[in-house]
């Protein structure tokens, strides 16, 4: 373990740290009414944030800093840089939304945006239960403020108010269960722990205690069900620009939280955490899936459709640890990561194109909203056709190369009935994204409703968006190595 | 082996057969205007005729005498599961490569003025279903394979749904979702293979894979799931009506023509070679399923009222015996499902064009509404008369031929089940000419039927060329048989040895 200081390892969060604050000045200083100048720092932000780790990756820059609270390895490196292209397209989708809605009259969006990115990275980089749980606030606390940006919409303001709480509780319950393990092992460093751990000199019931209240405390910040029940609201009543902040880049930060806790930290104790994730994974296929096919709001049957793919995640991690199968280790956690950063690339079109038909005073939040709009925008349908059938899991779209490589792992750690039990639900969650292609194809559209003209950006990052759907389906390879190496090399096993 | 490593020169003909159409569709789709008809449906039909073109040399340079696979070509694709780009055909695959190029030029033909709505997306997706579907036949990786399967529900479900009947999203969703749940079954039991085959999604490893009998049978009902759904076989066929009616004509075609025969080369690329013992010892109920096809489904299409209907139920019969063929195990009865395969491609998509050509005059598909069709279209119902006397199985047709091999082998494996299976000579003449009858004689039944103007020339050539396809095979099987007879034959070889 290095004792040692090394700031060069923490570069990426200093460097956001150092701009997020610039620009916040810089933005009290602007006068212009849609905050243009603060809205490309932010986005040259997010670029030269992506040079620094695209650099430091390839460098090989890996290594344990601040006496082991900040971890950085290939792992982080690819989160990290997935969250900075998350946040960028979310803000360029959602900047004439935001515009139109009054929520740029100061420049908060993209400063507490920042800020909510600083705090993910925190949780990605972290090596101890203290830089886990600061990270998580950090970015909560940024998150809270942003559902409640429109001060003078009640269904905003409510859901703000039930992040909040239910967000709080969570918080509770994770940092319950971190003062559980911390006085079972003595430590708060993950590597410490794991050790006091494997030696079994600990108070077992406390930290099996512990473990449960890490995985509701998790299973909240995942949207896992029974944990769940926050996430259909707050999705239906932020601002659409604002419900992609939180469901896009801060889902990949909870599975890096969830990966260090279970598998670095706690690794000795999988035969506790495996049967609840088993439980948390079948609930949420359940839940997620049967509920999304009732709901008549798009938003709200994405967020059902959410906790339906966190199942799958969920999946993937519990076949890591199979007994005499060390490589199944990461493969399975390799499908579980391909598959979340494959699901927030779906999200981020979804709700982009939500956004992009949206207009002042009209939100196309209702699915029949998208009624006929193959006639009107052929484009936007075929992409719409893609992002659905991904979610499906129909190939060659990349979500079926998600799906085949956790049930892979899945077969492989032995779950059959598992994986067969994931089909089936996979089955019911085909009807309700069938129902969106044919409301988009087959439905005559509705008389004015013609989409506003959009900016060029806009629609070009979400054609990439959308074309990325179909070439990461059809060449699946690059992208699943790059997460099994990440994996394999992160984890050391 | 060396003949066939040289005829399968290294040229990618397989890698063209499968883009060829597919990169067509996507440049109609791009370039096609619909105010601009004339400029899709001719970009159209160039990307359906070079997708045939590039077939060609699959059967000038096939080489009869082996039962390896030809034109094989390989690549690596997913590193990271040892999933392979795998191309490659042998006897009982190549026919369907041709036949599935050949369908998408009468497809493109039968849309030509029929469909004035969204033009450029109705091409485009059949141009991409039919690459799609030429690289089910072709894979020889199991992903790969299941893959372009699913891959093709996807524009079938556009084509229902868009250009379809009036209770077009019905037959859609109904269409996709039980496809769907027999092939999400069939995955789990691909991954199985893979965990048991140490890593490989290679066919060819699978079929040498050894297997003790819980798994085999296991893979095998997960198997049957998918492909009975497609094929499809009583009871699982109710999907097949609904979207044969609602589908536009083209549609219907595909899915008589190929789609179907899917699921049928499904069985004999996966199911009988992988899961032999279980294929044996299921093959009792595999046959019950069958006659059951054949004749309890037969029954059901004479009483039908709606012409399509009955043809689609007459498919459920016709591919009844089929799979018949294939659990008797014997070179007449395989080799025969294989050429009432291709048979019925060319007989029942005739049919449907033929009740298309009807449609699009009158717009109603009732028997009912017809009578006496002869004294105003006598070309049409020349064609009409031929292609229901082959759907009935009349010798000197394609129908027959394949009929009579499986019955041969039929009566060759038990007398019972062959009696049983000709009784569907009986009932095929029964529900074809029956309507032919009452659509096409008699006296004119009404006025809009008066009105009826005969064949123009694009719907006699399209019906003209089938006409031919119906008789040549009809008359001179021979090149057909040849192809398959030596891969047939090893199959039964790999069939017969027990993988215990």
């Amino acid at each position: 373990m290095e004792s040692n200081i090394n700031f060069a390892l923490a570069l990426p969060e200093i460097l956001l740290l150092v701009l997020g604050l610039a620009i916040l000045i810089i933005d009290v200083l602007s006068r212009h009414p849609e905050r243009k100048t603060t809205f490309m720092l932010t986005l040259a932000s997010l670029a030269a944030l992506t040079v620094v780790s695209l650099v430091q990756w390839h460098d090989g820059v890996q290594g344990r800093t601040f006496d082991g609270l900040y971890v950085t390895d290939p792992l982080a490196h690819l989160l990290k840089i997935a969250s900075y292209i998350a946040v960028g397209a979310t803000l360029v989708y959602g900047r004439l939304y935001a515009q139109v809605r009054n929520m740029l009259r100061g420049g908060e969006l993209y400063v507490l945006t920042l800020f909510a990115l600083l705090g993910q990275m925190v949780m990605i980089s972290s090596g101890s239960l203290l830089s886990i749980y600061l990270g998580l606030e950090l970015m909560s606390l940024a998150l809270y403020a942003l559902i409640a940006l429109r001060r003078d919409d009640a269904v905003a303001t409510e859901a703000a108010m039930k992040y909040f709480v239910l967000g709080a509780l969570a918080s509770g319950f994770l940092l319950y269960g971190m003062s559980m393990v911390y006085g079972a092992t003595g430590h708060l460093d993950l590597q410490q722990v794991a050790q006091v751990v494997q030696s079994g000199n600990t108070q077992q019931m406390a930290l099996v205690f512990g473990v449960v209240f890490l995985v509701a405390g998790l299973a909240f910040k995942l949207g896992a069900a029974p944990f769940h029940m926050w996430v259909p609201d707050v999705y239906q009543g932020s601002p659409t620009a604002v419900t992609l902040i939180l469901g896009a880049a801060p889902k990949l930060a909870a599975f890096a939280i969830t990966l260090r806790l279970l598998v670095d930290g706690l690794h000795g104790l999988a035969a506790d955490w495996q049967p609840m994730l088993m439980i948390l994974a079948v609930l949420s296929l359940a839940i997620g899936n049967l509920t999304a096919i009732v709901q008549s709001n798009f938003k709200r049957m994405l967020a059902y459709s959410t906790i339906s793919h966190t199942g799958f995640v969920l999946l993937g991690l519990l076949s890591g640890v199979v007994e005499g199968k060390p490589g199944a280790a990461s493969m399975a956690y390799g499908s579980a990561l391909f598959y979340m950063l494959t699901y927030v690339l779906t999200t981020l079109a979804s709700f982009g194109i939500i956004m992009l038909l949206s207009r002042q005073g009209f939100e196309c939040e209702h699915i029949d909203d998208l009624k006929g709009l193959n006639r009107r925008s052929p484009w936007r349908a075929a992409i719409v056709l893609l992002l659905m059938f991904s979610l499906a899991g129909i190939p060659p779209l990349v979500g079926f190369y998600a799906k085949l490589a956790v049930l892979q792992a899945l077969v492989e750690a032995g779950h059959v009935t598992l994986a067969v039990v994931a089909v089936l639900f996979s089955l019911v969650g085909a009807f309700y994204y069938l129902r969106v292609v044919k409301v988009v194809y087959f439905d005559e559209p509705v008389a004015e409703t013609e989409p506003v003209s959009t900016p060029c950006c806009q629609r070009g990052v979400l054609s990439i968006n959308g074309a990325l759907i179909l070439i990461l389906g059809v060449l699946p390879g690059g992208l699943m190595a790059l997460c099994v190496q990440a994996i394999q090399s992160s984890l050391g096993q | 082996m060396m003949a066939s490593e040289m005829a399968s020169n290294n040229f990618p003909w397989l890698t063209l057969a499968i883009f060829v159409p597919i990169v067509f569709g996507l440049l109609v789709l791009a370039l096609g205007r619909d105010d601009r008809p004339g400029l899709t449906r001719g970009l159209s039909l160039i990307g359906a005729l070079a997708g045939f073109v590039v077939t060609i040399p699959l059967y000038t340079g096939f080489d009869n005498t082996t039962a390896a696979m030809q034109f094989v070509e390989k690549a690596s694709w997913i590193e990271a599961f040892n999933v392979n780009y795998h191309l490659g055909i042998d006897g009982i695959s190549m026919w369907f490569v041709l036949l599935t190029a050949f369908i998408t030029i009468i497809v493109v033909l039968a849309g030509w003025e029929v469909i004035t709505s969204r033009v450029s997306q109705y091409m485009a997706a059949f141009l991409i279903l039919s690459g799609l579907m030429v690289g089910v036949f072709a894979a020889l990786d199991g992903l790969l394979f299941y893959t372009f399967f699913e891959a093709t529900l996807i524009p079938m479900y556009i084509i229902v749904g868009v250009w379809g009947g009036p209770n077009r999203v019905y037959a859609a969703f109904k269409f996709f979702l039980y496809t769907l749940m027999g092939s999400l079954l069939t995955l789990v039991a691909f991954i199985y293979l893979w965990n048991v085959s140490g890593g490989s999604f290679d066919i060819l490893t699978w079929q040498q894979t050894k297997l003790g009998y819980t798994p085999q049978l296991l893979i095998f009902i997960a198997l049957l799931a998918a492909f009975a759904v497609k094929v499809p076989m009583w009871p699982v066929h109710t999907w097949l009506p609904d979207a044969h009616v609602e589908a536009p004509t083209g549609g219907s075609v595909v899915l008589a023509a190929i789609m179907l025969k899917l699921g049928a080369y499904g069985f004999l690329r996966f199911s009988l070679p992988i899961a032999p013992d279980a294929s044996h010892s299921l093959a009792g109920l595999m046959i019950t399923l069958s006659l059951i096809a054949v004749i309890y489904i037969g029954l059901v299409a004479i009483v039908q009222d709606d012409m399509k209907k009955l043809v689609a139920y007459s498919s459920v019969a016709h591919m009844g015996f089929v799979t018949l063929g294939f659990f008797i195990f014997n070179t007449a009865g395989v080799e025969g499902a294989i050429v009432q395969m291709i048979s019925h491609g060319f007989v029942s998509g005739a049919m449907f064009l033929c009740i298309g050509v009807l449609y699009d005059r009158m717009h109603s598909r009732r028997i009912a509404d017809y009578g006496g069709v002869i004294n105003v279209m006598p070309r049409f119902v020349t064609f009409f008369v031929l292609f229901s006397m082959a759907n009935s199985g009349l010798p000197a047709t394609s129908g027959f031929v394949g009929e009579f091999m499986v019955i041969m082998g039929a009566v060759e494996h038990n007398f019972w089940i062959g009696l049983l299976a000709a009784t569907a000579l009986i009932l095929g003449a029964s529900y074809s000419l029956w309507m032919v009858k009452r659509v096409a004689f008699g006296d004119i039944a009404n006025d809009h039927v008066r009105e009826l103007a005969d064949l123009n020339r694009r719907e006699f050539f399209i019906l003209g060329v089938m006409a031919i396809a119906v008789l040549y095979m009809g008359i001179y099987p021979k090149p057909f048989t040849d192809v398959m007879h030596v891969s047939v034959e090893a199959l039964l070889q790999h069939v017969a040895v027990s993988k215990l």
